[in-house]
């Protein structure tokens, strides 16, 4: 059973998706694989071509893959960034704070749990990639972003 | 000092909430060990040798008389009846239940305390100077910019699975009362041209590979203060070392890179990130600034001070500076009673302390690096009477900056990591030197214990450092001179092979021996060694 979390509307992508060396080499391919020692600004010149980033972590410590999502978001990627792997409950919500908008838990996450775990935050503290206005704008009542 | 609004008290009651729903989860049997430990450690939850100790963050230091109170009651209800004061500022306690751990968190939500990245491999509590604001050598109080600081890097989402901790000092002096460059970054606030700035000293620490952080931006200005720091953070997050827990501290990649291309890597970044609009506007510092605005001091200039009590005047000299306000002083409240266990206090003295603040300093307390406890705004006339009250309850000892003012980590006593013990070696040293009456005429002598070579104790940086180490199973100590953690900023040598437990109380006395021997008038232990070098002090150890 692969269980994916899905945070958009549109279509998602049918075909498997292929290594950063390989995506760079060929110009077909529409989704492109990042693993924790790439670097993501490599994907910048092509993120027209590109709707899925999927960005693995292979052991949820490796928090590269926060900066590799941040990355990609600033530099106005707007396909879907699905985190896969050693991806846990607790991890959600920074996740999503870092421009993930879908997930490919190599565990399945109980659903009761996932809805707490992102509806737990009520304000945050800085700017992501989530566009939330952090309490910051809050307190000097600039809507900021959001 | 710095209070809450509804957003800071509904984000700490929130991680109470999502803490205890972790919690019940580990108890319960759904979250394993493994992945229980990142979360509870994010919460500064540690399993010990024989228990688990929680360490509560006091951000920057400060703390006032309500809050100490809320210490010393869950030192009564949760603990043994005490509490340890480490040298980032905090406090931990050593003898705690998992199934408590979210209680204590609510009841430190009360008073605006938490114990959120105290540890883990995040932004840890951020530390600055215990003088702020009453120094008066300090270009502004830099708490404000350590509470900026630790609102940006709290549940910071990209910032919280780091290779490995992360910590930050901010200062506003020349002179560095806080180690600023032995952390993961140093920030010194400046002024420029009439405007205050920051500068960045990054990529220092102690641990295994001991090194001093160089300057990598020696002005940034305050309306960019925030996005130079996620610059510098996003550069370490993407590539710093993860192959191997010792070298994934932010000192070994910029020493891997080298300082000039760290600098540009950041600087890169840096400009991409000003386009993203990180950085809080002025008007929130300004905000924050409101909560540290001098207190009202009395006109007190033509107080003196009645010496006609000799030990009270042996403990004014010691423990006293001077204020930026002619007439009050900062009194440090020594936890080095000598014989007792460093920065450890009970639950009776933290409220003592607590009382005695809120009596004579203006509601104000600080923790220091160096385990003891500021009481930062004390009019002289008061001093007496404060000394009177602390002497009663084992807290007079006059002994700030001596031989006896031993830094030292939990050590085997505690510690899981431990090697060997560093507590009863703190002990027999001040001991020896209290009992022979030494103590005060060797003056500012900064002696630092670690029981391991993570050096939570500081070895590096004391004037005398002493690492334990296990060799093929017995304790021994490695003895080291020449450090400093201060503005003079350098590492200490080791002397030669290691003691045993008596072995090194015997040659700090040694090394003492050198110094009276070979001091010129006016100079501390430190500017005698840096003089004569290590030779001598070889010769008497092992000659």
């Amino acid at each position: 059973m692969v269980d994916i979390l899905r945070y958009r509307d549109d279509e998602a992508v049918g075909h498997a998706a292929v290594t950063v060396d390989s995506f760079l080499d060929q110009s077909n391919a529409a989704a492109v694989r990042v693993e924790p020692g790439d670097d993501a600004r490599a994907l910048l010149p092509h993120l027209e071509r590109i709707a899925l980033v999927e960005v693995n972590f292979p052991a949820f410590g490796d928090g590269r893959g926060y900066s590799s999502a941040r990355i990609l978001r600033e530099a106005g990627y707007d396909g879907e960034l699905r985190a896969v792997g050693d991806v846990l409950v607790d991890q959600l919500a920074y996740m999503r704070r870092c421009g993930y908008d879908s997930f490919e838990p190599d565990a399945p996450l109980d659903a009761g749990d996932v809805e707490a775990a992102l509806a737990r935050w009520p304000d945050v503290y800085q700017v992501a990639a989530d566009q939330r206005a952090p309490i910051w704008a809050l307190r000097h009542g600039d809507g900021h972003a959001a | 000092m710095y209070k809450y609004d509804t957003y800071d008290q509904q984000m700490v009651d929130t991680r109470v909430a999502e803490f205890r729903d972790q919690a019940r989860r580990r108890l319960d049997g759904s979250l394993s060990e493994d992945q229980f430990k990142p979360l509870r450690l994010m919460n500064g939850l540690y399993l010990q040798l024989h228990a688990y100790m929680l360490r509560v963050a006091i951000p920057y230091g400060t703390l006032d008389s309500r809050q100490m109170h809320a210490l010393a009651d869950i030192a009564d209800k949760y603990d043994r009846g005490y509490g340890h004061f480490t040298t980032r500022q905090n406090i931990q306690y050593n003898w705690i239940k998992l199934e408590d751990a979210a209680d204590i968190l609510a009841d430190l939500a009360k008073v605006e305390m938490h114990a959120i990245q105290t540890s883990g491999n995040c932004i840890r509590n951020i530390s600055s100077d215990h003088f702020a604001g009453a120094a008066a050598d300090e270009v502004a109080d830099p708490r404000p910019y350590a509470e900026l600081l630790r609102q940006w890097s709290s549940f910071h989402p990209e910032f919280s699975y780091l290779p490995r901790k992360f910590k930050i000092a901010v200062i506003a002096s020349k002179k560095d009362r806080a180690a600023m460059r032995l952390h993961d970054i140093g920030i010194r606030i400046v002024k420029r041209d009439g405007a205050l700035g920051a500068a960045f000293y990054v990529g220092g620490g102690m641990g295994r590979t001991p090194m001093i952080a160089p300057c990598i931006r020696e002005f940034v200005p305050l309306d960019q203060l925030v996005t130079y720091a996620e610059a510098c953070l996003r550069v370490y997050n993407r590539h710093g070392r993860r192959d191997n827990k010792y070298k994934a501290r932010i000192k070994i990649l910029v020493h891997e890179l080298g300082a000039e291309e760290y600098t540009r890597q950041v600087e890169e970044e840096f400009a991409l990130l000003l386009e993203q609009g990180v950085e809080p506007p002025l008007a929130e510092l300004e905000r924050i600034k409101t909560y540290f605005e001098e207190p009202l001091f009395a006109d007190a200039a033509a107080d003196a001070l009645d010496r006609s009590d000799p030990d009270f005047a042996l403990w004014a000299d010691r423990n006293t500076v001077p204020h930026k306000t002619a007439g009050y002083v900062s009194a440090v409240v020594s936890l080095k009673p000598p014989g007792g266990i460093p920065g450890d206090a009970t639950a009776e003295q933290m409220r003592l302390m607590g009382d005695l603040a809120k009596d004579y300093s203006c509601d104000e307390l600080r923790v220091m690096h160096t385990q003891n406890i500021v009481l930062p705004h004390v009019r002289t006339a008061d001093l007496h009477t404060l000394w009177t009250a602390l002497d009663a309850a084992g807290l007079g000892s006059p002994n700030l900056d001596t031989v006896e003012d031993i830094i030292a980590c939990p050590g085997l006593d505690y510690c899981s990591l431990a090697n060997a013990r560093s507590i009863p070696v703190a002990q027999k040293i001040a001991t020896r030197f209290a009992d022979s009456g030494k103590t005060a005429q060797l003056g500012e002598l900064k002696l630092k214990i670690s029981g391991c070579i993570n050096a939570c104790g500081h070895h590096h940086a004391g004037h005398i450092g002493i690492l334990g180490v296990d060799k093929k199973g017995v304790e021994n100590y490695q003895l080291s001179l020449g450090g400093s953690e201060a503005e003079d900023v350098s590492l200490a040598k080791i002397t030669g092979p290691g003691f045993d437990e008596d072995g090194v109380v015997d040659a700090v006395d040694t090394v003492t021996q050198v110094y009276e021997r070979e001091r010129r008038d006016g100079e501390r232990f430190i500017d005698t060694y840096r003089r004569i070098g290590m030779t001598p002090f070889k010769e008497a150890l092992y000659g």
